[in-house]
Formats: C-alpha cells, sequence, structure tokens
C-alpha cells in the first residue's frame, strides 16, 4: 500500500486519537503546572471622622478578569507535584526524621492521600492479576472436560461476571455483602459475630474489593485459555501418554507451555485494566479504607470546587506508574514483533 | 485420543464437576438473587430479621399484596426518569458503535495492508494509548472542554468513546483483516480497481464477522462506561450508568435504593440478551486479540 494511501485510509482513525488521546496528555501535563489565580487583594482606605485606616478586600472584578484573561491559572512548576497532596516530600522528610521506628514511619506515609491510594492500587492490582490467571486457567481446563452439550450453558454464565457493567456488578456484590444482605449475613453466622460488617474494616474491605476483581476478571483469562486449549497439539500430548506422563505432568508440561503467550496477554491487559481500578471503590462505598489513583483525580474533578490541577497532577504521575508497570511487557511485544516480521 | 487415554479417574470427575458447580453459583447466583429482590421491597431485600425474607417476602405481602411488586422499577423508570436514561445510553451506544466501526475499519485495513515499518510502530502506540487509565484523560479534557463550551452534551462523549475505543477496535479489526487473503484486493487492483474502490466492492462483503465483534465490544465499552459519561455529561444527559450512581449518592430515604436495585436489573438485562445471541462473537472476540497478542 502507498503511503498516500495509508494516509487517507488512517486518517479519521488517528486524528481521533491524537485529538483525544494524544492532546489530552500534553494538556494534562500542561494544567499540572498551573494552580488557579489567587484571588486579587486590594488596600483600600476608609477615611471617617476619626481619622483613616487601612483595610485589605477581594478585588472580585480584578480576580475575575484574571482568571478571564488566563483561564490555566498561574505558573507554578512542580510544585505541586511535591505538595502534601502528591508526593509530599516535605511530609516525608519530616516523619523520617522524626519517626521512632519503620513502622511509624510507614504509618505516616500511609496516611498521605497519594501513598494510601498507591498502595492500594499496586496491591490490588498485583494480588489480583496472579489470581484470575489462576482461576481462569483451572475453570478453562475443568470446562475443557465437559461433555459438548453443557459447555454452551456454562460458558454463558461465566461470561456474566465480566460483560456486566463494571460498577453494576460491584453494586451487586455490594448489596450481598451488605450486613443486611445475604452474604453479609451468612458471614456472620460463620464468624459468630453478629457485629460484623465488612464494610468497617479496612483489611475487609481490602480483601472484598479484591474478591470482586477476581469474580469479574477471572472469565476474561478463562475464554482467552480455553480457546487456547481448543488449538492443544494433539500429537504432543498422545507422545507424552505414550511416555507414561501422568495427568499432571501433561498439564505441566504440555498445556502450560502451549497456553505462555496467552498467559503473557491475559496478563498485559488485566495489568492495564487492573491499574486503572475505579468503579469497585465508588459502587463498593470503600473510599474511606481504600482508595485508588483513579479514584483521586475523580474526587479532585468532581464535587463543588472542581480542583483542576491538582488532578491533572496525579493523573500525570499515574501515567508514570503505568508507564513503569509495563515497559517490560511493551519491550517483549515490540521484540516478538520484530522477530515476526 | 483412545477412550482408555482419556479415561479419568472418578474422584477427578467429582472433582471437576464440584468445581463448575461452584464456579456457576459464584458467577450466576448474584444477578439471579438482585433480579428476585428486584420485585420486593427494601426491608424484604435488605432483612435485619432473616435473610429468608429476601426470598419469601412477607413485608412485600403487607405492603403491596403479593410477594411481588413493581414498585422499584416503577419509581426508578417514571418518578426518577430512568426511561430518559436509557433512552440517552442508547443513543451514545449507537452512535459510538457506528463511528467507530467506519473509522477503525479503514484505519485497521490500511494497517494490516501496508508492509511499512510504521504500522508497527502505529500499532505499539495504540497499545500505549490503550493501557492509559480513562480517568487521566478526562482530567485532560475537562478544562479545554469547559473553555470551549462543549461540555455536558452528548455528542462531545460520543466522540470521546469513539476515540478512547480506537486502540481496541484496531487491534482487533488488524488482526482480522490479516486473516483475509490479501490476494482478493489485489486481484481486483490488477484488474484497475483503485485502493479503495477494492476495499468497497471486494473487502466489505467478506468482513462483517470481523467487524460485528468487534462492533460488539464497541457497544460493551460504551455501554458500560462509566468514566467518561459521568464526568463529561450534564445531569440532563446522563445516561444509564450515571444515573444509577445518581440514585445511590441522594436518595437515602426508605425505598429509594430500590429504585437503584430496579435501574440496575433493567441495565444488565439488555447485557444477558446480548450474551445470549452473540456468545460465539464475543468467544471468539477475545480470543482473536489473544493470538495477535
Amino acid at each position: 500500500m502507498k503511503h498516500k494511501t495509508f494516509f487517507w485510509f488512517f486518517l479519521p482513525t488517528g486524528l481521533a486519537m491524537l485529538l483525544f488521546i494524544a492532546l489530552p496528555i500534553v494538556s494534562v501535563v500542561i494544567q499540572s503546572v498551573y494552580t488557579p489565580h489567587e484571588q486579587v487583594i486590594i488596600e483600600v482606605e476608609n477615611c471617617g471622622p476619626f481619622g483613616c485606616t487601612k483595610a485589605t478586600t477581594v478585588d472580585n472584578e480584578a480576580t475575575a478578569a484574571l482568571r478571564e484573561a488566563q483561564p490555566l491559572g498561574r505558573f507554578v512548576g512542580l510544585d505541586l507535584y511535591f505538595n502534601r497532596g502528591h508526593l509530599a516530600t516535605q511530609e516525608i522528610a519530616a516523619s523520617w526524621s522524626s519517626s521512632a521506628s519503620i513502622g511509624e514511619f510507614f504509618s505516616d506515609i500511609f496516611n498521605l492521600p497519594f501513598y494510601r491510594a498507591l498502595a492500594f492500587t499496586l496491591t490490588y492490582t498485583f494480588v489480583v492479576t496472579p489470581l484470575l490467571i489462576v482461576l481462569g486457567f483451572v475453570i478453562a481446563v475443568a470446562v475443557n472436560n465437559l461433555s459438548t452439550w453443557l459447555k454452551g450453558p456454562v460458558i454463558f454464565f461465566s461470561l456474566l461476571p465480566m460483560i456486566v457493567t463494571p460498577l453494576v456488578g460491584s453494586l451487586i456484590l455490594f448489596w450481598m455483602v451488605d450486613s443486611r444482605g445475604v452474604l453479609g449475613a451468612a458471614l456472620q453466622y460463620l464468624a459468630n459475630d453478629p457485629g460484623l460488617s465488612l464494610k468497617s474494616s479496612t483489611p475487609l474491605t481490602w480483601i472484598m474489593l479484591m474478591v470482586y476483581g477476581v469474580w469479574s476478571s477471572a472469565p476474561f483469562a478463562f475464554v482467552v485459555f480455553y480457546a487456547g486449549l481448543q488449538t492443544l497439539p494433539q500429537d504432543t500430548l498422545e507422545s507424552a501418554m505414550i511416555d507414561g506422563a501422568t495427568r499432571w505432568q501433561r498439564i505441566r508440561y504440555v498445556v502450560i507451555p502451549h497456553l505462555m503467550p496467552l498467559v503473557t496477554f491475559v496478563a498485559l491487559i488485566q495489568l492495564m485494566d487492573n491499574f486503572r481500578v475505579f468503579e469497585p471503590v465508588v459502587g463498593f462505598k470503600a473510599e474511606a479504607h481504600a482508595t485508588t489513583l483513579s479514584w483521586i483525580i475523580f474526587n479532585d474533578l468532581g464535587g463543588e470546587t472542581r480542583l483542576l490541577s491538582s488532578a491533572a497532577t496525579t493523573s500525570v504521575l499515574t501515567i508514570i506508574g503505568i508507564a513503569i508497570l509495563l515497559l517490560p511487557v511493551l519491550v517483549r511485544t515490540w521484540r516478538d514483533f520484530n522477530a515476526k516480521t | 485420543m483412545d477412550a482408555a487415554a482419556r479415561h479419568r479417574s472418578p474422584a477427578l470427575k467429582i472433582f471437576s464437576a464440584l468445581f463448575i458447580i461452584i464456579w456457576l453459583v459464584i458467577a450466576a447466583f448474584p444477578f439471579l438473587w438482585t433480579f428476585w429482590g428486584s420485585f420486593k421491597v427494601e426491608l424484604d431485600f435488605f432483612s435485619k430479621a432473616d435473610w429468608m425474607n429476601a426470598l419469601t417476602g412477607p413485608l412485600t405481602v403487607l405492603k403491596a399484596g403479593s410477594p411481588f411488586t413493581g414498585e422499584g422499577y416503577e419509581g426508578a423508570w417514571i418518578q426518577e426518569e430512568f426511561w430518559r436514561a436509557v433512552l440517552n445510553s442508547f443513543l451514545v451506544c449507537f452512535f459510538v458503535v457506528c463511528t467507530s466501526l467506519t473509522i477503525g475499519t479503514l484505519g485497521g485495513y490500511a494497517l494490516s495492508r501496508s508492509g511499512f515499518r510504521y504500522t508497527i510502530w502505529l500499532l505499539i502506540i495504540a497499545l500505549i494509548f490503550r493501557a492509559l487509565p480513562q480517568m487521566t484523560l478526562v482530567s485532560g479534557y475537562l478544562l479545554p472542554f469547559f473553555e470551549w463550551n462543549l461540555w455536558g452534551i452528548l455528542p462531545t462523549s460520543i466522540i470521546v468513546l469513539v476515540a478512547i475505543n480506537q486502540p481496541f477496535t484496531l487491534w482487533m479489526l488488524h488482526s482480522f483483516f490479516e486473516k483475509i487473503p490479501k490476494d482478493l484486493d489485489e486481484a481486483a487492483m490488477v484488474d484497475g480497481c483503485t485502493r479503495f474502490q477494492a476495499f468497497r466492492h471486494v473487502i466489505i462483503p467478506v468482513m462483517w464477522p470481523g467487524v460485528i465483534t468487534t462492533g460488539l465490544f464497541s457497544f460493551l465499552l460504551a455501554y458500560n462506561d462509566f468514566i467518561v459519561t459521568s464526568m463529561l455529561l450534564s445531569k440532563e444527559n446522563q445516561t444509564m450508568v450515571p444515573k444509577i450512581a445518581s440514585f445511590l449518592g441522594t436518595t437515602q430515604t426508605e425505598g429509594n435504593v430500590m429504585f437503584a436495585v430496579a435501574a440496575v436489573v433493567s441495565a444488565t438485562a439488555p447485557l444477558f440478551v446480548l450474551v445470549m445471541f452473540f456468545q460465539r462473537q464475543i468467544v471468539s472476540g477475545l480470543t482473536a486479540g489473544a493470538v495477535k497478542g
């Protein structure tokens, strides 16, 4: 295909991505080094019968005019990145020198909003991703052994947690684990503690969110692995059997190596998706115990005040985070591509 | 394989069957439970006294005269005007799917037919774009959209969703077009067609399976989106998912949680139908992405 033809074919989609994915990144970076104007303060001298007093008032007109003229705000460089709401370098330094033990230091860090969100996001990503891969694999092997007429319905029901809207899925589970819901009641009964509430404990909230994560994403891994199992090389399996390999050995030395490229694929997609985890925090009303990077951006953007600059700063940090997380996988994809072409 | 080789010990068979049953309960039970409970009053669905109340609904009988009541649905659809959100959702989905497929097929076709090195780079860039959390992009949109008065209306959200959807659409359609033999359109071009005519008359008639599958995923993305629609749409233009979220925030009086439950069931129903009819396409679509990995 000629360059010119390619250009015209690719133009619409390229333009869409350029305008609405690439430029917003630029916009976020720019916004993150500006902060809203402070109010313009003027000094007024009030002279009355008892002499003159000086008072400071806010010049609303001038403030509005300034905000109108420079909607981005005033330039502050990297200040926002290091303030308390983000990397909080000063607070960390202070805590480092003042705290008596390493535990105290960490609990100080955990109280800073950005690090709190980062801690949960990373824990969530690295706990949920391997678990859902394992669960998906086991389901795929089990379904593959079913008789043909059962496979259809089983796959149908297995797809549901993945297909359903994330917010809706988390709400459905949230209502069930509510202390008045069926699962909540069952847990209270099992733990023999009528006051047990998943919502009021930080570790239990974390576990609840991660269980939701595995529940909603395992079907994806299942479907991919299930499809992979359909293309298993039967010759290799048979020769393994002739050599006396047990069922477990066949899975370990034939099936798993065959599925390895798919594991990489699922891991890549799920790392991306789990790092942006957001809806469950809203659905489970978990923000008191677990926040994520996406959630703090949302929190800054919403509400009355709309802290756009602060949200932009967190966004830049999040983008840097996902870049670090995916760099090894991207390098690998690139190498695979080169090998193929 | 012969029967002897496939033979499995009974213990393994039982374990495997048991596992599948447990998984099915975990996967499907929450939906059945919520569907059943959506026809109850709140004090039955969230029963302090006995969880069995959600099944039998004694208070629903007291209040409505029968164990089933449509109160939640009535409240959500009529009183809170959920139908408006449903309408908006379907408008958004329709236009997102159409636009996204139109520009996606052109781009995906070009990527699959151009042997130059930049196609690989474009695909890698698309993959990087796919990795960006949508929330970070939304935070980039807000200020310019406020400045240009684009905030709050449906077309803005549609275009944004189309763009966010493009990386995935491109990857998927690219791998589908790779499977269509190159000889097909090249033969047409030898016969004197231009590239676009070859695409129009030769490729379009055979591309539908791939396009339908990709369209399904575009639909799901637009339908399930919460981040873009909740941040970029004004209250009157809200789609279903942000509307459900708004039920939770404002309505804490008794009975109003049931509006949310009813709305959740209403929003899930179309997805059930979709999976029922397009299960094969969804499975093959997920796999097509995987094969190219």
